[in-house]
């Protein structure tokens, strides 16, 4: 009996060390961070500076996500440059739900802004209402929550400045006149349908009269289905002159079919694509220019509208102005909306200087 | 009472007070009234369906299911509100859904004889997917405050939801079910040794069967709480529980081969796996490490038991050789 209990004993002694190994990460942790962010100065009127130590934390959808790895870095540089304090923290899991607890972990952190990108429009309602009682000012980016649950969203790009964007880029590419088609994702993609339902308006100018919307196919977002769309498109309209493939997935997929047969060169193609994923069709001549708004520079933008916010410079009223950065001056729209700008377009003059 | 705990629960109990005592000092917020409060919302879908759980591994089965349960009623909920529903009829006939969904995996699992592991993980695809079915990638939100506000309310004066009460409660009854009454010791007897169960008169197939069909209808519960907690319908609610679910049931020593388990051990395995997971987080902690603390602890609890179980046989094996004195 005496052995027994001392192997008990002794089991137990080593999961109590181990746990109490784990608690002195914990302990560390929590030192480097260093407790309660340094008091920020007296508060700044409504024309005033930011002020400096802000406890900015950006939420993105899920970590490790190279999309978010890069915006929430343009908001790291952003948060540098006004001195405050940066930090990433999020769900390894995009699912609706898993954004609240970090929410409220933050909220007992006493986080002067937090910048999320919400999984649900609904599910973190709830707590970010809460972080905002509990004094966070709360932005929005790349997805939305509910209006009434944040203090801003900064939208990366309007439906009609993509619309414009992409009908503008095939123009130019095809010189004003020929068929065109588009290749899109899924048939039921909201975001999808509006822009080309703009791109159809804005086709009816009378600059596109010369061109000609022959069809709308569906890749589904899947390489294989999009390369074979893309084919498909080719065989039933051998004078096709271009494609708009407003998704990254179909306009790589698309760049890969053409850039291995007859038309490459010959029938333009752009869309809405990554840097990365299109560097090499740009470079061997199969496509001439590509669009889509800068991760980096969206996450700059709200950190900085962000900061404005906690510094009393503006309150998310509809009009009002304020700086961010190298960014320069921007207004806020109806419903607390703040947009990026136009897409940046990537040629191969300036692929080089991107990497997302 | 004192002869059911054994080591390991009281062992998780212990684990549980250091965590709290050493978090309380090392991290900041942790002691508050507010971070419990939280920490109580967080803690309520996992211990709920850990009830129904522990009863299904110590008989010796599992299920998997109990997630995907969650999000096809969560799914269907949305359905029926969006085509007008009022909210105290839907909840009846979610739960009822969950009896539909149980009675599946039981029939499978105890009618044809199939093992829990493989049945489960089969209706976990086969669920999740009907719920996707049912309404696809759309979020269902515009449900009254008044359900989805009242849902997550303290109890007046303090920061503990009245829904974690509820779940007290019920696993006050679960424990008194498990460790007190004939029913209890039939499912012991049935993780024990299946046939020698049977021989003594236990009709196990039927226990199992309502067992599965009392999981999945509390999973059903805890779908409802979820999206009214969330204020989201969505086929995609819960993914990934079942994991935080077992892993809580494993961690507080109920043995995967059944037969052995305490529902004290389990809702303290709740606490210290939710408990550890928000103090790391308020800690900064990444997410990833999270997740292998988690995986880590499940381990821990897989193999701990087994290796102590195991030095305690070898060591009443040995016994003899040793000290010719234990003999007498």
């Amino acid at each position: 009996m005496r052995g027994m209990r001392t192997r008990r004993m002794r089991l137990g002694a080593s999961v109590i060390t181990l746990s109490a190994l784990m608690l002195s990460a914990v302990a560390c942790a929590s030192d480097d961070e260093g407790g309660d962010p340094p008091a920020a100065g007296n508060s700044a009127g409504a024309s005033g500076q930011i002020k400096e130590g802000l406890s900015v934390a950006f939420l993105p959808k899920q970590v490790n996500n190279p999309y978010f790895t890069v915006s929430d870095n343009g908001g790291k540089s952003a948060v540098e440059e006004f001195k405050g304090e940066y930090k990433e923290v999020g769900p390894s899991e995009a699912s609706a739900s898993s954004q609240v607890s970090y929410i409220n972990t933050l909220t007992q952190q006493g986080s002067d802004v937090i910048v999320i990108s919400a999984n649900d429009p609904n599910a973190i309602c709830g707590a970010v209402n809460q972080a905002r009682q509990g004094g966070a000012k709360v932005v929005t980016f790349d997805s939305d929550t509910n209006k009434d649950c944040r203090d801003l969203f900064v939208n990366q790009v309007t439906a009609e400045g993509i619309a414009e964007n992409q009908v503008k880029l095939i123009s130019d590419q095809i010189g004003g006149a020929g068929k065109i088609a588009i290749l899109s994702a899924t048939a039921n993609a909201t975001n999808q349908n509006a822009w080309i339902e703009l791109m159809k308006t804005e086709l009816k100018k009378p600059e596109y009269s010369k061109i000609e919307l022959v069809t709308v196919a569906y890749g589904d977002d899947k390489d294989e289905k999009s390369f074979q769309e893309t084919q498909g498109l080719l065989s039933s309209y051998p004078d096709l002159k271009g494609i708009i493939s407003p998704t990254t997935v179909g306009v790589a997929a698309a760049a890969r079919y053409l850039s291995g047969s007859q038309y490459k060169g010959k029938v333009a193609l752009t869309g809405l694509g990554t840097p990365n994923q299109m560097r090499e069709f740009v470079k061997d001549g199969t496509v001439k220019n590509f669009a889509l708004w800068s991760p980096a520079d969206l996450g700059y933008l709200a950190a900085y509208a962000g900061a404005a916010l906690a510094s009393g410079m503006i309150t998310g009223k509809e009009g009002e102005k304020f700086t961010a950065g190298k960014l320069g001056e921007y207004t806020i729209g109806t419903d607390g909306v703040v947009v990026l700008g136009p897409p940046t377009v990537f040629d191969a003059s300036n692929i080089d200087q991107f990497n997302f | 009472m004192r002869k059911r705990l054994g080591s390991w629960d009281v062992l998780v109990i212990v684990v549980l007070a250091i965590v709290v005592v050493v978090s309380s000092v090392a991290v900041e917020g942790f002691a508050t009234s507010r971070f419990w409060g939280f920490l109580l919302l967080d803690v309520i879908p996992i211990a709920l369906i850990a009830l129904p759980m522990t009863l299904v591994v110590i008989t010796g089965e599992i299920d998997l299911s109990v997630a995907s349960v969650l999000g096809l009623s969560s799914a269907v909920m949305g359905q029926l509100w969006m085509s007008g529903v009022p909210l105290p009829l839907i909840l009846p006939i979610i739960l009822l859904l969950g009896m539909v969904l149980g009675a599946v995996n039981g029939l499978f699992v105890t009618g044809f004889g199939l093992p829990s592991l493989a049945v489960t993980i089969g209706t976990l695809a086969l669920y999740r997917g009907l719920a996707y079915v049912v309404l696809g990638d759309k979020a269902v939100a515009d449900f009254p405050f008044s359900w989805t506000g009242n849902m997550i309310e303290a109890l007046p004066g303090t920061t503990v939801p009245w829904v974690a009460l509820v779940v007290a409660v019920l696993a006050v009854i679960f424990g008194i079910v498990l460790h007190a009454t004939p029913i209890g010791r039939a499912l012991f007897a049935m993780g024990n040794n299946d046939q020698a169960a049977t021989f003594s008169g236990i009709s196990v197939a039927k226990t199992k069967f309502w067992l599965f069909v009392l999981t999945a209808t509390i999973a059903s519960l805890a779908g409802f709480f979820w999206t009214m907690r969330y204020a989201s319908a969505r086929a995609d609610n819960g993914a990934g529980l079942e994991l935080s679910v077992v892993a809580a049931v494993l961690l507080g020593g109920v043995s995967i081969f059944g037969g052995r388990g305490t529902l004290v051990g389990v809702m303290a395995g709740v606490l210290l796996l939710i408990t550890l997971r928000n103090a790391l987080q308020l800690a900064d902690v990444p997410a990833d490490t999270l997740t292998i603390v988690t995986g880590t602890l499940l381990i821990i609890s897989v193999v701990g038991p087994n290796a102590a179980a195991m030095l305690r046989a070898r060591l009443r094996r040995r016994r003899p050789a040793v000290s010719p004195a234990a003999g007498g």
